[in-house]
């Protein structure tokens, strides 16, 4: 049992020593890595960084808030289209980055409306057809997605005398982190407990005085604009843009990163981002296995830890730290 | 003018009408014990009263305003505050966030706050939760996940969340039932303090006659959705329609 002196101490974000310890040492093991890891994992870490943004806030919106949603992969192509686009009228990359967010948001919020009214495998087939017709939109519309030969995106300029790798790799630390203190305040604040509350019970929630209406819509824009941000670096990584880099593919592979990481988890997150970034890469010369892979993976997760990786680690943490006792 | 004034409201689901023509009004810091057999319109009542069920005809004001037509959660935020039947808590929330959603109406919701991490109003709420915890005895379990409490803890923690939104009028649907002896009496005690210390009035649905008739000013008997009799709780158990009511449903 913690002792707590005042509630402010109770409210801070790392509360044990013992896990900031932790924490400090992994944000310094990550700064370092570019110095001694070969090119290739600079690359991959960097990628995880990417889609774990995006599924935090998938999380928000699937574990946090209780709406089920797949329409990830419209989100994405939205975010890293506007991107391209911004970027070849030649905007600043932030400002890209911004409105990469704020235009997936907006759809976020269209998309949610029917949340409103639907529950489940309803609302599950409606983000879904949402998905499948942003897909539909730009393959067919050629000044949308750039035409046969896609959109050609301003790559990063190496900075500081580092190398373009890694100077990808810092500038998608920064964000990974930022977002991250963001999921965190989120969570533990009103809103946060408003989407908790609407997912363990919606009838108490709106009897509490939370708006069903504002929290439903403001959870989906902010998942969107999380999962916007992620198509918006991507694009900036990738440096070119097709719409077949979006398709239902990419929902399902955010989808079990929320579910296989654990939800409502932000930690939970990113171990889920690093798993479905690395599974592909391991089976890079069996790609029709990634699937059956995944739909494995989520069988054995909800049948022996339905909190997911998460949950795992929670159980091994609690027991380090019990350790020797029981 | 009464705190609440429901005239003539009407509903019913697929022929059975839950309630006919029922009328009633509410002044202010007093305590009124709804009575009835099962399904006679009770919890009915008090769902077309939040804004979960609107009735098909009639009015209901709160303080002269009809809120008839509104959203349970503009409903809450007009100043009425209830507990289920069937707890409906945030079973995976621990109690202090529980407690901390009945407060939700009272944040300011500057979006900047939360995103900075600035806990100004945070901590002042909690320290208003604190004072309700203490009121209900819940210190052991401020920071225990709601599910993994026992059955008479969770029942607290619903009347204490919905004391948290300093409602003005509050709505206790069974608040002793299925509680030990020793429990029923703590919260019948809880239940008349909270008249006199946070000047509240009470809608209380209850099945324990005795209990009922000692913490209430007056009475209403509800039978098959219509008020069969109203007054003093002596008069409502002694009317022969009520006696009637219950003996005919045994
Ligand atoms: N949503 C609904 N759909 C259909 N019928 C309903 C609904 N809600 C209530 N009823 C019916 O309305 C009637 C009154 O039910 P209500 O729950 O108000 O009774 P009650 O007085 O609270 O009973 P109890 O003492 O058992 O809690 C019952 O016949 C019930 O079946
Ligand atoms: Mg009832």
């Amino acid at each position: 049992m913690d002792l707590i002196e005042s509630y402010k101490e109770d409210l801070r974000l790392i509360r044990r020593f013992g896990t900031g310890f932790w924490i400090v040492l992994l944000l310094i093991g990550l700064i370092l890595l570019p110095w001694f890891a070969r090119e290739y994992w600079v690359y991959v870490v960097t990628l995880i960084f990417i889609y774990s943004i995006g599924i935090q806030g998938q999380n928000i919106l699937i574990g946090y808030t209780g709406q089920i949603s797949f329409g990830q992969a419209g989100f994405l192509a939205i975010g890293a289209f506007t991107y391209g686009h911004l970027s070849l009228l030649g905007s600043p990359i932030l400002v890209n980055l911004f409105f990469s967010g704020l235009m997936a948001g907006i759809f976020g919020i269209l998309v949610g409306f029917p949340s409103l009214r639907l529950k489940g495998p309803y609302l599950a087939i409606v983000t879904l057809g949402f998905g499948i017709a942003v897909y539909q939109v730009f393959v067919n519309s050629e000044i949308l997605s750039g035409g046969r030969m896609g959109l050609t995106i301003q790559k990063l300029q190496p900075l500081f005398g580092l190398s373009q790798m890694t100077t990808y790799y810092y500038f998608n630390f920064i964000l990974v982190f930022l977002f991250t203190l963001l999921s965190y305040n989120l969570i533990s604040s009103f809103v946060g407990r408003a989407f908790i509350a609407i997912r363990d019970n919606d009838i108490a929630a709106e009897a509490m005085g939370v708006s069903l209406t504002r929290y439903k819509l403001l959870s989906f824009a902010i998942s969107s604009f999380y999962t916007g941000v992620q198509g918006g670096l991507y694009a900036l990584l990738m440096g070119y843009l097709e719409p077949n880099m979006f398709t239902f593919l990419e929902t399902i592979t955010i989808f079990v990163a929320v579910i296989i990481g654990g939800l409502a988890s932000v930690e939970g997150s990113i171990l889920g981002a690093a798993f479905v970034v690395m599974v592909p890469q391991v089976f890079s010369n069996t790609k029709a296995f990634i699937p059956v892979i995944y739909g494995v993976t989520i069988l054995i997760i909800l049948i022996f830890e339905p909190l997911g990786l998460s949950g795992r680690w929670m159980k091994i943490r609690l027991y380090l730290r019990m350790w020797p006792f029981r | 003018m009464p705190l609440l004034e429901i005239k003539d409201i009407s509903i019913s689901f697929g022929g059975i009408m839950a309630l006919s023509g029922i009328s009633l009004q509410v002044q202010e810091e007093k305590i009124i014990a709804v009575i009835g057999p099962n399904g006679s319109g009770k919890t009915t009542l008090f769902n077309c009263l939040t804004g979960i069920y609107h009735p098909n005809e009639g009015e209901i004001h709160l303080n002269g305003e009809n809120i008839l037509r509104l959203s349970p959660d503009a409903i809450a935020e007009l100043g009425i505050a209830r507990t289920f039947q069937n707890l409906r808590l945030f079973m995976n929330m621990n109690v202090l966030d529980n407690l901390l959603v009945g407060r939700h109406l009272h944040f300011r919701k500057n979006p900047l706050l939360p995103m900075l991490r600035i806990r100004k109003e945070e901590i002042l709420h909690r320290k208003i939760i604190e004072e309700i915890i203490d009121f209900l005895d819940l210190q052991a379990y401020r920071k225990a996940r709601v599910a993994d409490c026992p059955y008479g803890v969770q029942k607290r923690v619903e009347l204490g969340r919905a004391l948290a939104l300093e409602p003005k009028l509050l709505l206790l649907d069974e608040p002793i039932s299925g509680l030990t002896s020793e429990e029923k009496e703590e919260a019948a005690y809880r239940i008349n303090e909270i008249r006199g210390r946070f000047q509240m009035t009470i809608l209380l649905v209850e099945h324990d006659l005795r209990i009922a008739s000692r913490l209430a000013d007056s009475m209403v008997a509800f039978y098959y959705g219509q008020k069969i009799a109203q007054g003093t709780p002596e008069e409502v158990q002694r009317n022969p329609e009520v006696i009637r009511a219950y003996l005919g449903d045994d």
